[in-house]
Order: structure tokens, then sequence, then C-alpha cells
């Protein structure tokens, strides 16, 4: 298994419990949708895959590496590493340009294929924009850039939290189909939050979160 | 509703108790340091008002000899011949090491002074007898009163309040015992109301020089430079200042975006939006400004002592050392917070008010700002061009002053645009990401920082041109003196005949007794103090000319030249080959110019043949001596036992150079208090800038966060990033500081002091204040940082939340 | 106020002169000068020379002219001697404090001005001979005072008079010995009251020729006057006849204190006791804000003199640093003339 959740709890800062017991897992390759109401806790739980985020109690292990026994630095590594993520709001780096965007991640994990990256520019739709800055993309480019980054790393489990929330629909369809098509050609793992059952229908698996636990 | 608004408004500041303070102290700070350099100008242009007023100073037209004292029955002559004038006779004495001015004015014939006036109502009047005969009466000051009364064989002492300081006001009768000048008459005072005809001046006392009330030179205008300085200096401080008001402020505003909003959706108009901030915004000001002058008034009450001591020294400027509040600075201090206030906020307001009702947050556009860049570097460049095109058409110390601040403006203008430049530089050449990201990042900042980093420019590049012209100033000085002070020992006899006696009396035990002699000439071109001199190896070895033409010092002695000082060359654009109008009826060619530092007034040196031509009596009281060193101790002791001299008759050259010395420290304490409290206001600056940015930063941080970087490592680089564009801006301040100094040492010292000084580096003072300046960039950089270090991984996760 | 008019009050204050009167509170010795004695021999030309050793003395001058034009006119000249000390001294140290006060008066208006100096240095002062009395380019001057020049200047007007007696000196009280209350005050004093003048006045419209009567007073003293002395009235009077009479009235709050002399017009006098003389005040005007009697009725039974005086112009008003009202009368009645009037302590 490549990310196993034992019996993860989570609460807020206030103390409302977030996630009660989650076990969950995920095997190498296989892509995952998450889906729940506003508030369900998925976000949370795709935070803690992600080692941004710390449980309560239980264990998360990612890849044989049990998060809870990491420290900050080792969960950046970790990050760094072993995984990419994808935002609703894209996050790139606004001061870097697309190309510098793209190989940003997979240049902080020593890992940088310039040729990968040209392959994925050109597969992306984005070899005329190398040279733009984010701010004067759209927001489907954007996230093309921002699915693109996060798979020059060639990481082992990609995590994204509603890629095309932001997005309006052909919009939409291009990146999902993009970012699928490159989780299955570099045989990495998606971890994907949604809230349409449309995208979740299009993954391998799909669980549904209701009040911090799985239904 | 309106009071709705204002709670809601206000409710912010309670919220943000430390930006509340941050710009009420930034705001306190403008104003302080503009209201303490307002306050020590007012109270040194009243002092001198006050001055002019007791005295009554360039009220009258004047008559005065060209040189020399006129003798009394001139003015009986005068007199007789139905002109109605007052005799004037004023001269130094000194009392226990401290020069006092004496003025002798005939009581009878002088018109009231407010001492005497005073004196008079007093309840208890002095017996007029006593004022007019031996021996007399003297009216001081009460600062130097105990000073007289402990001193024996002088006349009893009255005190009065309405007297200049470092002053003695008596009869004339009483004067010229003082001043050891029986029968003399410094001057001549014309009074109002002459009888209907009198014989012109020019039949009855032709030798006399009539000098019309406004043609007197006044202290107020000696001093206008020096004044014009301290102002350039105040307001430096002052736009320092509002760049830390502009950075809260912008912050405030940022902040309260959604509320006004809110306040919008709620029906709230902009335009009452507005209003109301611009009163909260006048509220805030008047609290910083009047906070802002309590501190003036602290600060100007320590620093006016030595700017009095400066003032005095160098142009023998009366004033106190007291403060005191006066409403003109105040009300100017509270009009300029207000003022630099919505300057500040301007901006922000502006945009403020163009925000539509309904917008989100964004993404930061910050690229376009940052091309807008070029723009604002082309004002720059014009600000500078434009000021050296002042100073090239029009001259003059505002002409000078002008340059001056159309270099730091514009150079302030054009740091962004030289920063991102730098920037993109590095950013080329950098090799990680990580790198990358930092200089792309710092680009980012700019927009944001470039405010208060032009206030860190303008900082330092004052600190460095003022570091360095004081530097240099002081190390020319110090060679200078000792030039100029060569004598081993200096004396000062009471009597021409004891100077005679005692120039022989040294005269075999000694390698020479050079007398000093002078007289002041009534020149056109102001007074001019003549020297004469004797032929002596130390002239010719030591004198400080700073242009010479060949033989000079041949052609002085045998009475074909004449050398003049540095201030009447420049003034009266006279240099070797020329001539000098001495007097009507000796014209001297110029051999050479000397430097002369600490002195305001025109100098120049003859042969003593040619001075006692023009003033057979001028004193031969003070002689330079030389001897060996190591026998100047011995023969000062000797001498004062000999002719019975006191202490302060007989002066070593160190204890001379030491004084001098004293004076010219004195003279830049100001400047550098100045300069120190400009540089921590800089430093403040980019505190609240980085402050301001910190919202603005998480957005930044986050995802690079989220891609695998630690807290740790990001806080770090947010130092190191500050500590760099601190760095750069203090690499680009250095040319523009060393060119500050060089058009204080070149071009404000000529026009203001006509001294014109060698500049010299001093790299060891610009790495301290680069060090300085490092350590005040981590220090501001450190709060945002040590905030990211401790901040929570939800707080960075609230970012990437979906409903933001 | 200033050291002048400080200078001024002591002057006119500290001495016991009739002239001087009218300042109570000022102490009662004479501090080292020489007190007045009725004994007094005059020595001449020395005394016309001023006298250090007393505290006050003066050179008093005036005339009653006509011009061409046919107008009347009068002027002052004077010259006061205040010591502050009994001596001379050369130099700013002289303790003689000299002030000279002209003044000139048409039928509309009054000119003046004042002068100021110490001695010792020769800006002003007196010799005896050859005669000469002056301060600033002001000056009386002539071998003796039987025939001087006398010259002044002030902003708008002045004065160049040939001055001839044409009597002789005449003295007041016992031998010029004149009492000045009845606590026995006293100063000397004479007069040349015999004086012809001829010369040219300067007005601002030009010059008037001129020729008239001139009278010189002559006094010192060193003695202050009673203490309940609060002015007085002074009348120089020329009547049509050739006589004339000095009269004074000291305004006391016990009592005032008269005295007169009679000049007949050979130069013979006749002193005329306290109380003989009556003075009453017919008509005042105002002058610089205070009522002056500008008209007076002047009895002397025992001469059947019965006259009315009246200011050429009441406006004879001397705005000096110490203030008092000096001009020409016209005098009618029982005798007819002119005269000069001062008043002190209104």
């Amino acid at each position: 298994m490549l990310v196993i959740f034992d019996k993860v709890q989570k609460s807020y800062p206030g103390g409302r419990p977030v996630l009660r017991d989650v076990s969950l897992s995920l095997d190498r390759g296989q892509t995952l949708a998450l889906t729940g109401e506003s508030g369900s806790g998925k976000s949370t739980l795709l935070n803690l895959a992600a080692a941004l985020d710390t449980v309560d109690s239980g264990e998360i292990t990612l890849d044989g590496t049990a998060l809870s026994k990491l420290d900050d630095p080792g969960r950046a590594s970790l990050r760094r590493k072993s995984l990419s993520l994808v935002f609703q709001q894209f996050n790139l780096i606004p001061s870097l340009t697309v190309d510098q965007n793209l190989s940003f991640h997979a240049r902080l994990a020593g890992c940088h294929d310039p040729d990968w990256c040209a392959h994925l520019a050109d597969r992306m739709g984005l070899s005329d924009l190398l040279a733009r800055y984010p701010e004067n993309l759209s927001g489907g480019q954007q996230q093309r850039v921002a699915i693109g980054r996060a798979m020059a790393a060639r990481p082992k489990l990609l995590l994204a939290d509603e890629p095309t929330g932001n997005l309006d629909e052909t919009a939409s369809a291009t990146v999902l189909d993009l970012m699928l098509s490159l989780v299955a050609d570099t045989g990495a793992a998606l971890l994907l939050v949604t809230h349409s059952h449309e995208i979740a229908s299009r993954l391998d698996r799909r669980v549904h979160l209701a009040g911090g636990q799985l239904a | 509703m309106t009071m709705a608004v204002i709670q809601a408004l206000a409710s912010h500041w309670r919220a943000h108790r430390l930006q509340l303070m941050t710009l009420l102290v930034g705001l306190a700070l403008a104003t302080g340091l503009w209201s303490a350099v307002q306050a020590i100008n007012a109270e040194a242009r009243a002092s001198y008002g006050r001055a002019a007023d007791q005295l009554a100073l360039g009220q009258f037209d004047e008559l005065h000899h060209p040189n020399g004292p006129i003798p009394l029955s001139r003015y009986v002559e005068l007199r007789r011949a139905g002109w109605q004038v007052a005799a004037v006779l004023e001269g130094p004495i000194r009392i226990q090491g401290q020069t006092v001015r004496v003025l002798g004015v005939d009581m009878v014939a002088y018109p009231a002074l407010p001492a005497i006036t005073q004196m008079e109502q007093s309840g208890t009047p002095p017996d007029p007898a006593d004022m007019l005969t031996a021996p007399g009466l003297l009216l001081t000051t009460p600062a130097l009163g105990p000073l007289l009364n402990g001193q024996t064989g002088l006349p009893p002492v009255l005190i009065s309040d309405a007297l200049p300081p470092d002053l003695i006001l008596t009869d004339i009768g009483v004067a010229e015992v003082l001043l050891n000048q029986s029968g003399k008459v410094s001057h001549l005072i014309i009074l109002p109301d002459q009888p209907g005809a009198v014989p012109p001046l020019t039949d009855i006392a032709p030798e006399l020089d009539r000098i019309l009330a406004r043609e007197q030179l006044d202290t107020a205008q000696l001093t206008h430079s020096f004044h014009l300085n301290l102002s350039a200096f105040g307001l430096l401080s002052f736009a320092v200042g509002l760049f830390i008001v502009h950075g809260t402020v912008g912050l405030a505003f940022a902040q309260r975006r959604g509320m006004i909003r809110t306040l919008r959706a709620l029906g709230v108009s902009m335009r009452r939006l507005v209003w109301l901030i611009m009163a909260e915004l006048s509220v805030l000001a008047i609290i910083g400004g009047t906070l802002g002058l309590v501190l003036g008034f602290f600060l100007a009450g320590a620093l006016l002592p030595d700017v009095a001591a400066t003032l005095r020294g160098l142009y023998g400027a009366p004033i106190s050392g007291q403060i005191s509040l006066q409403p003109q600075w105040a009300l100017s201090g509270l009009a300029m917070a207000l003022g630099g206030t919505f300057l500040a906020s301007g901006h922000a307001l502006y945009r403020l008010s163009r925000m539509p009702v309904l917008s989100g947050a964004g993404l930061q556009a910050w690229r376009s700002a940052a091309s807008g860049s070029w723009i604002v570097a082309i004002a720059g460049v014009a600000a500078i061009v434009g000021g050296i095109l002042a100073l090239l058409l029009f001259g003059g110390l505002v002409a000078g002053f002008v340059m001056v601040a159309g270099m730091l403006v514009g150079s302030a203008l054009v740091l962004p645009y030289a920063l991102s430049l730098v920037l993109i530089l590095f950013q080329r050449s950098a090799k990680g990401p990580i790198a990358q990201w930092v200089w792309s990042d710092m680009r980012a900042q700019l927009p944001g920082l470039s405010l208060a980093l032009m206030a860190l420019l303008l900082a330092l590049a004052a600190n460095i041109g003022v570091g360095t012209m004081v530097s240099s100033f002081r190390l020319t000085f110090t060679g200078w003196l000792d030039q100029r002070l060569t004598s081993e020992l200096y004396v000062t006899t009471a009597t021409d005949q004891q100077g005679r006696d005692v120039a022989e009396w040294l005269s075999f035990q000694v390698d020479a007794v050079l007398p000093i002699r002078s007289v002041e000439l009534a020149h056109s071109s102001g007074p001019l103090f003549l020297y004469g001199i004797i032929d002596d190896q130390t002239y010719r070895e030591k004198w400080p000319l700073i242009s010479a033409s060949d033989g000079v010092w041949d052609r002085v002695i045998d009475g074909t030249a004449v050398l003049v000082n540095e201030q009447l060359a420049r003034r009266e654009n006279l240099w070797p080959g020329q001539s000098l109008v001495i007097t009507p009826t000796l014209t001297l060619t110029i051999a050479g110019v000397y430097s002369d530092y600490g002195n305001p007034t025109g100098q120049a040196i003859v042969s003593m043949p040619r001075l006692d031509e023009v003033a057979p009596n001028a004193e031969a009281r003070r002689f330079g001596i030389r001897v060996a060193p190591g026998r100047a101790t011995e023969l000062a002791q000797a001498l004062r036992e000999e002719f019975d001299l006191p202490p302060r008759a007989v002066v070593q050259q160190a204890v001379m150079k030491a004084q001098s010395m004293a004076v010219f420290e004195k003279t830049f304490v100001v400047t550098s208090a100045l300069n120190i409290l400009t540089l921590g206001v800089a430093g403040f600056a980019i505190l609240t800038s980085l402050l301001t940015l910190w919202t603005q930063r998480l957005p930044q941080i986050a995802p690079v966060w989220a891609l695998g970087l630690t807290r740790t490592e990001l806080a770090r680089l947010e130092l190191l990033r500050s500590v760099l564009l601190a760095a750069l801006t203090a690499v680009l301040a250095l040319p523009l500081g060393l060119a500050l100094a060089w058009a204080l040492l070149s071009v404000i010292n000529v026009e203001a002091f006509g001294w014109k000084l060698p500049m010299y580096l001093f790299p060891l003072d610009w790495a301290y204040l680069l060090g300085l300046t490092l350590l005040a960039a981590a220090i501001a950089a450190a709060l945002p940082a040590a905030r990211l270090l401790r901040m929570p991984p939800a707080d960075l996760l609230k970012v990437f939340a979906n409903e933001r | 106020m200033n050291v002048r008019t400080w200078l001024i009050v002591l002057l006119l204050l500290i001495p016991g002169l009739s002239r001087a009167q009218g300042y109570a509170g000022l102490g009662g010795s004479a501090e080292g000068f020489t007190v007045p004695q009725p004994d007094y021999t005059f020595q001449f030309p020395q005394d016309h020379g001023p006298h250090p050793e007393y505290r006050i003395e003066w050179w008093y001058l005036t005339a009653n002219l006509k011009g061409e034009d046919g107008r009347d006119y009068g002027i002052q000249w004077t010259l006061f001697r205040s010591a502050l000390k009994p001596h001379e001294a050369e130099g700013w140290q002289s303790p003689q404090i000299w002030m000279g006060h002209a003044a000139l008066t048409t039928p509309d208006k009054h000119y003046f001005a004042e002068r100021l100096s110490r001695g010792g240095i020769g800006q002003a002062g007196v010799t005896a001979e050859p005669f000469e009395a002056w301060i600033d380019e002001w000056h009386m001057r002539g071998d003796d005072p039987s025939a001087v020049n006398l010259s002044a200047n002030g902003a708008d007007f002045g004065y160049d008079l040939q001055l001839t007696a044409k009597g002789p000196l005449v003295f007041h009280g016992q031998n010029g010995y004149s009492v000045k209350s009845a606590d026995g005050q006293a100063s000397y004093y004479y007069s040349q009251p015999f004086y012809e003048v001829q010369g040219l006045l300067r007005l601002p419209d030009g010059d008037v020729p001129v020729t008239g009567q001139g009278w010189l007073d002559r006094e010192w003293s060193s003695q202050p006057l009673a203490a309940d002395q609060s002015g007085w009235d002074w009348f120089s009077l020329s009547f049509d006849d050739g006589d004339k009479m000095m009269a004074f009235r000291l305004r006391g709050e016990r009592s005032d204190f008269t005295a007169a002399t009679w000049i007949t017009a050979d130069g013979t006098t006749t002193a005329i006791p306290d109380g003989e003389v009556a003075f009453e005040p017919l008509t005042t005007s105002l002058v610089a804000g205070r009522d002056i009697p500008v008209r007076w009725r002047v009895t002397l039974p025992t001469r059947d003199l019965d006259v009315e005086v009246s200011a050429l112009t009441p406006d004879a008003w001397m705005a000096t640093r110490f203030e008092y009202w000096e001009g020409p009368v016209q005098i009618s009645g029982s005798h007819s003339g002119r005269g000069y009037l001062e008043m002190t302590g209104y």
C-alpha cells in the first residue's frame, strides 16, 4: 500500500472534531476520489496525507514511512520528494515564469529532467506560454501549469484538492483529462478531493466523507 | 448611521493596537524631528531678533572709520556741527577664560535700550550718578552675573533679562576703562530727527563711512545658511518619518477592505466613507503630531545648547541655550503632521475610493506595479538632471540645496528600477530553484518595500554624505590647525607697552617672536580684518596656502603684495594676480590665498610696515612665540611671573588646538544626532513596510512551504531577503552618499561658509554603516520571520482553503 | 522713560529753585553741594560761567519779537546744568549733565527742541571769558553777555539773533540772593532784562527778519524746595513805559509763596516781598490734555498795577521729556506791554 490512514483523528484548534477514526488505504497507481459536503473534512484529510498537517491520533503511513515519526524537516522532505499537490487556487508562484514554475518542484526535489519538463509543457499545451507569468494566464492554463509542476517531479502520489473547482466546464474537462492521463502514464497514485460525482466516477475508487467519518 | 460607521472603522484600531501605535509613532517621529529643527531655528531667530531689539541693532545708520576707532574729538566736532550722533565703544574682554562683549553706549545720548528702561522702571532704580560716574555699573544677563560678581576690580553688576547672552552693557565712560580704550569711539550711530540745516558729512568728517541701517550685516543673514542646513535635515527626517505613516496607513486600509466592502454593501456611500476616513486620519494626525511636538520640544531642548555653542563659535551670534514653546513652530509642526498624513495616505485613500463594491482579493498584480517603475525612474533621472541644471543656471546656496534635493529625490525614485534590474541579474545567474525563487520573490516584494527602501537610501546617503563631509572637514581642519597654530606659545599682554617689553625680554631667549596685529577695515565687501606679519620661516614653511604665485612670501614681505583668505577670494572672486583695494590709497596685488576655517569674515595679510601705514595705532599686544617645544611650559611660567600676566594671557599651542577642536566638534553634534535619528527612523520604516507586506506574503510563501520547504527555512529566507535588499540599497547608497558629500564640500560649503574642502574617503565608516544597516534590516525582518516560524500549519493551510 | 528723562527729572527736581519746583519727595540735603548764602558778592565775569559745586544752574533767555511780516513771535533758549556730583572731570567721567531747550512761538504754532550732553568732553558747557554757552551747535556767544550771538536749531525751525544789552544787570531778592520759600530755600538769581534783539527766524515757510526785546535769567542753587510745593507760575513782564517786573508764585499746599522784582527803565530794582503780588487765573485752555491758565490777572497795589496777561498762543507747550508751558504773553490794563510766562506742575 502506498498510503494507509489508520484510525486517524483530527480536531480543529477549538476542539471540534473534523476527522473521526478514519481508516483508508490507497495502492500504488490507484486513483481515489474523496467526496463529501463542505466542511465534511475532506480537505483536512488531504492536507494530512500531504504532511502539511499532523494527526491528533492514529497514523498515516506513506510509502512505508509513518508520518507521525517525522519532524518538520522530515515532513518537508517528504512533500518535496514523494508527493505533489494541486490546489483549487492553483497556487503558482507569481514571481516565476511558467517555465520556472513547471520545473520548480522537480528542482526542489532534486530530480529535474529537462526533457520530461519539455514533454510535459508540450503535452499540457504550454509550450508557447513558457516565458509568461501566471498573472497573464487563464485559470485553465494556470491549473495546467500547476499539474505540470506537480508531475514534473514524478511523484508517487498526487494529491489534488478540487482541481477544477475554479474552472469553467470546458477548461475543467481538459484539465481533468490531462491529469488523469498523466497519472496513468507515470503510474502515480491519485487522491482527488471533489464534490462532483461526475468527476468521482472517472476514478478507480471513491469514498464519501460525512461528518468526519467515511461512509 | 455615522456613529455606527465610526464605531466600525474604529474597531479596526482596537483590534490592531500595535498598528495604531506604529502609525502614531511614525507621525510623532516625523513631526518631532521636524519640529525640533524648527524650534531650534525659531529660537535662534527669536534670539537674533531679541538681540537686535535689545541693542537697537540695524535701526540706525552708523558712521565708521575705515581702519580703526574714531577719536572722541571727532564725535564732539560732529555734535557741534549739529549732527545728532551717539557714541558707542565696544569690544571683547576675557573674564576667567570666557570672552564677553562689552557694549559701552553714551547713556545720555543713546536711544533708550530695553534693559535700561527695565532697570529704571524697577522698584529700586539705581542712582544715575552711580551709572554715569566712576566706578559705574555693569548691566548683564542672569547667566553672566555670577561670573562677573566673582571678579574683583569690576564695577557693581546689575542683572537684566532684556540683554543678549555674553554681553555687558554699560556707560561708555565705564567701557573705555574696561576696554582700555580711553578717548576712543568704535562707531557712531546717527539718531533720527536731525536739525534742519547741518553741513554735509563729507565736509566735516570726510574720513568716516556712513553705513546705512539696511546694509548692516545682521546675524540673521550671517547664519541663514546654517539654518537652511538644519531645515534641510529636518525636512529629510520628516520625509523619512512619513514613510512609516505611508506603510501603516497602507496596511490598515488593506486590512479594512473587507469591512469597507461590507459597509458599502450595507448602503454607506463611498463619499461618506472617504470623509469619515479623512476625519479619522486628521484625528490621528493631530494626536501623533501633538506627541511629536512634545518629542520635538525635548529634542530641541537637548540639542539647542550645542547649536547655540556652534552659532556663537562660528558667527558670534547671540543665542541662549534655552528653548521655549513658540506658537509658530508648534503650529507648523501640527500642519506638517496633517499635511504629511494626507500626503502619505493619499494613494491608499484614492485606491480605496476607486474600489468597486464587489471585488475579490485576487492575485496580486505585482508585475504591472513593478513595470511602472521605469516611469518613476525616468522621473527620478529628470529630478537629478533638474537639480544639476538649477545649480548650473542659478548658482547660490538655494540652488545648491535644490541640486542636493534633486539628487536625493531623483536617486530615491530611480532606486526601485535599479534594484529590480539588479535582482533580474541575480535571478538570471541563480542556479538552484530556491535561489531563483528568492530573487524573483524579492522583485515581487519591491513595489511594497520600495518606499521603505527609498527612506533607507536617503538615510544612508545622508549618513555617508554628511559623515564624509564632517570627517573630511575634521581631517582638513586638524591639518590646518597644525599649520596655522605653529607657535609654541601665544601671549596677550595688557597694553602695547607691555607688549613691547615682553617682545624685548623674549627676543634673547626664543627662536622668534611673531607679532599678531590686526585692524578691522570697513571694506566694500564687508568687514575685512587686515593682519600684518614679519618675515619668518614659520610662515614660509607652514602657512596653509591653497593658491600661490611665484615668490609669494618675498612679495608680501617687501610690501608689494597681499594674501587673502579663501572666504574673501571666493566671495569677491579675487585670485592671485588680481588686485585688492585695501583702502582708497592702498591697492596691492594678490600673491596667494590661504584657507581659514571657522571664520565668516574676510581677511588679508600684508607686511608689518604696510599695516602700520594703514593703521598705525593697531594694537600690538598679541604674539606667537617660536621656541623649542620642550621649553614652552617653563617659558610660559617665566613669562607669567616676569610680567604678572594672568594664566589666560599665556596659552600653549596644545591648549589652543584643543579649544579649536572642541568648537569644531560641537559644530557637528546636531548634524550627527539628526543623522542617527534619521537612520533609526528608516529602520522603523522598513519594519512597518514588512509588517504591511506580511498579509500579502502568506499566499507567496504557503505554496513553497507546501512544495517542501520547512517554516524554519522560509523564516531564514525572509530574514535573508530583507538583509539582502538593505545591503543592495546600501551599496547603491554609497555612490549617492559620496555624491552628496562632494556636493556638500564643494558646493554647499562654498556657498554657506566660503570655503571648499578636499574630500577624503573613509571606507571603515562605510563598513560600520553597512553593518548597522544590515543589523537594522535583520531586526526589522525578525518580527515577521519569528511570526512565520511560530505559525501553526493551520494558518498556512488557510491559504489553500477553497472558501476564501 | 529713559536715562535722559530720568536726568531731566533729576535736573528739575533736586534743586530748590523756583523753576525746578513741583516734585516733592526728594531729599532735603545738598549732599556735598555748596548752598547759597545771603551775603554773596558776585564776581564777573566768573559768575557768568558755570558753578559745578552747585547742583543746578541755568542760562535762560526769552525774547518777544516782531517780524517784518508784522506778526508777533517769541523765542526761548535755555541751557541747564545739573551736577550728579559737586565737581567737574575730564572726558566721559564728568558728572556734569547739560540740557538745552529751544523754542519758537508764532501766533498759531509752537516749535521746540531739546538737547542733552554731559560735560567733560566739550559737547556742551559754558565759558565766562570770552562768554560762550553751548550745547551741540546751539550757542550764546560774545565777548561778554552784554552782546551775544544766539542760535539754535530744531528739525523744523531755527533762529540766529544778535542781542545787545541796553541796560545793567539786575539782581533779584537781596542783592541776588533770592528766597524761594517761607522755609528759607534760596538761589543766586540775576538777570539781563534789557536786550535789544535783531536777527532771523527760520520757519518752515521761510526766513523771517525780526526785532524785539530779550531777557536773560541766570540762576544757580543746590537746595530742594519745600516739600508741599507742587508747581509755579513765573512772569517776566516788560511794560511800554520802560518799567519791568519779574514775579513768581510757588503753589504750595499750605500756602503760596510769591516774590517779585520791580525794575525801572534805568535798572533800579525794588524787591517785592511775599504776598504783595496777586495772581488770578481768568481763563484756562485745554493744552496737552491739561487745563492751563492762559489768561491771568496780575495786581500789585503798591505800584498801581492791575493788568491782564494773556498768551500769544495757548499752545506753547514744551513736550520735552519734562513737560511745561513757556510762551510769550501780551499785557493790557493799567499797563500794557509784552512778556514771557512759564507754568509748571499742571
